[in-house]
């Protein structure tokens, strides 16, 4: 059987699909995971007592939960108690509360890093406090929390693959159906992985440029 | 003297910080175009007194009234109120993602609502009156200290303040950067701006000084013009205390 015609005339277009529909999980979740990591990381903070205490609790749970047990308990679960979500909306909730709870974690210790003189002046200057996070203190976090998130991001690209497990036919899942179709379990996952590679390298280029861009001079 | 040139009213401020008792009762007024000079050991609440005066610190008691308008309790309005009360820190506290010119322009922008380029305008302004202009889009971190806090000044000036806190705008300046920022407070206090400065530059405080005002454990201990500084009984301490900076 020649090999490389099986890749490029079956597999190839057979992943096609697959691949749109994760790069839209990715899509869908990424931004909505980073605005809110910051609003948690702002309200662990910045917030009074029972924002404080809501957050954390957010966190600890998504944090602790894993993944694949929040997708069936999305997908599976919630239709018994009148919510009937979609395979594709289900798994992107599961990813944002995930990947929140993890972006939050860096936002905040990016927060915390900076210096608290800078918050002071702000103040003195007669801004508010939501201005000063917003204008003074965000802007300098959210640069150095580049590394942390960029890291969410790789594992969201790799995890995007437990959607499968909720019948959301993305790259793995595609894959899973060549490979038992034609029964090229090597060949299928070998491309499929060098797929998930690419991903993962263009995110880090891309980390690359977005750091050099915003990056202050020292 | 009228009362309409009053300024700034401090009644009987206290605080403390646990257990520790940091303001004890500190009462003055200030009037329009003085600069009063806060001298004494470390630690006796002298940061802590600027401070409360713009609610960075909430006192535990007493008042604060700016042109007769109380500033303590004020609520939402303190914003309002630290916007006409410029404050230069120690250790300059510029917002380090910002250029010189931004730094000086965002709270024009934000607070007082003017447009990017009436902020841009007046910004320059204000760093040209420090010395500051030709560094206008260099980060902080490309800046020295002594350029870091005039422009640190420029940003407090923009607002068109009432007065001026200054709390020890040199004390973490190299010596040979002192100057600098030190001239350009010199050249605000000829042009009439109303200061209140917290230093340990004894000879600076000396001749920029119409009060000179000694704190020690959370009092204001003695105080008078810095004439009266060498002869008169109101200074015995402070005399005592400036002349261990003499023997040096």
């Amino acid at each position: 059987m020649d090999q490389i015609a099986f890749i490029v005339e079956i597999l190839l277009p057979a992943l096609w699909g697959g691949f749109v529909v994760t790069l839209g999980l990715i899509a869908c979740t990424a931004p909505f995971g980073v605005l809110i990591g910051a609003a948690v990381a702002v309200g662990r903070v910045y917030g009074n007592r029972p924002v404080q205490y809501l957050c954390r609790a957010y966190v600890t749970f998504f944090k602790g939960c894993p993944l694949l047990l929040l997708l069936f308990i999305l997908y599976f679960g919630l239709p018994s108690v009148g919510i009937s979500l979609s395979p594709f909306v289900a798994a992107v909730l599961g990813f944002i509360f995930c990947n929140s709870a993890y972006d939050s974690e860096y936002i905040r210790g990016s927060i915390r890093s900076i210096k608290e003189g800078q918050f002071t002046a702000g103040l003195a200057l007669g801004m508010s406090r939501a201005q000063v996070i917003r204008h003074v203190i965000l802007p300098q976090a959210m640069r150095r929390s580049i590394p942390g998130l960029v890291n969410e991001f790789v594992y969201l690209i790799k995890y995007s693959s437990l959607a499968y497990m909720i019948t959301v036919i993305e790259l793995t899942g595609a894959g899973k159906m060549v490979a038992t179709r034609y029964f090229t379990y090597n060949e299928t996952f070998f491309v499929v992985g060098l797929v998930y590679l690419f991903l993962v390298t263009l995110t880090t280029i891309g980390a690359h440029l977005l750091e050099r861009r915003v990056s202050l001079p020292s | 003297m009228t009362t309409d040139d009053i300024i700034l009213r401090v009644e009987g401020l206290h605080k403390s910080f646990g257990s520790t008792e940091v303001l004890k009762g500190v009462s003055f007024t200030v009037r329009k175009g003085e600069t009063k000079v806060f001298i004494g050991p470390s630690g006796t609440g002298k940061s802590t007194l600027l401070r409360c005066i713009n609610q960075l610190i909430v006192p535990d008691a007493g008042r604060v009234y700016l042109h007769g308008e109380e500033v303590t309790h004020a609520g939402a309005k303190i914003n309002q109120y630290r916007a006409k009360i410029g404050m230069v820190f120690q250790n300059f506290n510029l917002f380090d993602h910002l250029t010189a010119v931004r730094n000086v322009e965002i709270a024009l922008i934000k607070v007082k609502g003017m447009k990017e380029n009436e902020a841009r305008e007046k910004a320059l302004f204000e760093l040209r009156r420090v010395g500051m202009e030709d560094r206008a889009d260099h980060y902080p971190a490309q800046l020295s200290g002594g350029q870091a806090q005039r422009v640190s000044i420029a940003r407090a000036l923009a607002m068109d303040p009432d007065v001026m806190l200054f709390d020890e705008p040199t004390s973490a300046l190299d010596p040979e950067l002192t100057g600098e920022v030190l001239e350009v407070i010199r050249s605000l206090a000829r042009a009439g701006m109303t200061m209140l400065i917290v230093t340990h530059e004894m000879r600076f405080a000396l001749s920029i000084a119409d009060e000179l005002l000694f704190m020690e454990h959370g009092r204001i201990l003695e105080s008078g013009s810095p004439a009266e500084l060498a002869t008169s009984p109101n200074f015995e301490r402070t005399r005592q205390f400036a002349g261990r900076f003499a023997e040096l």
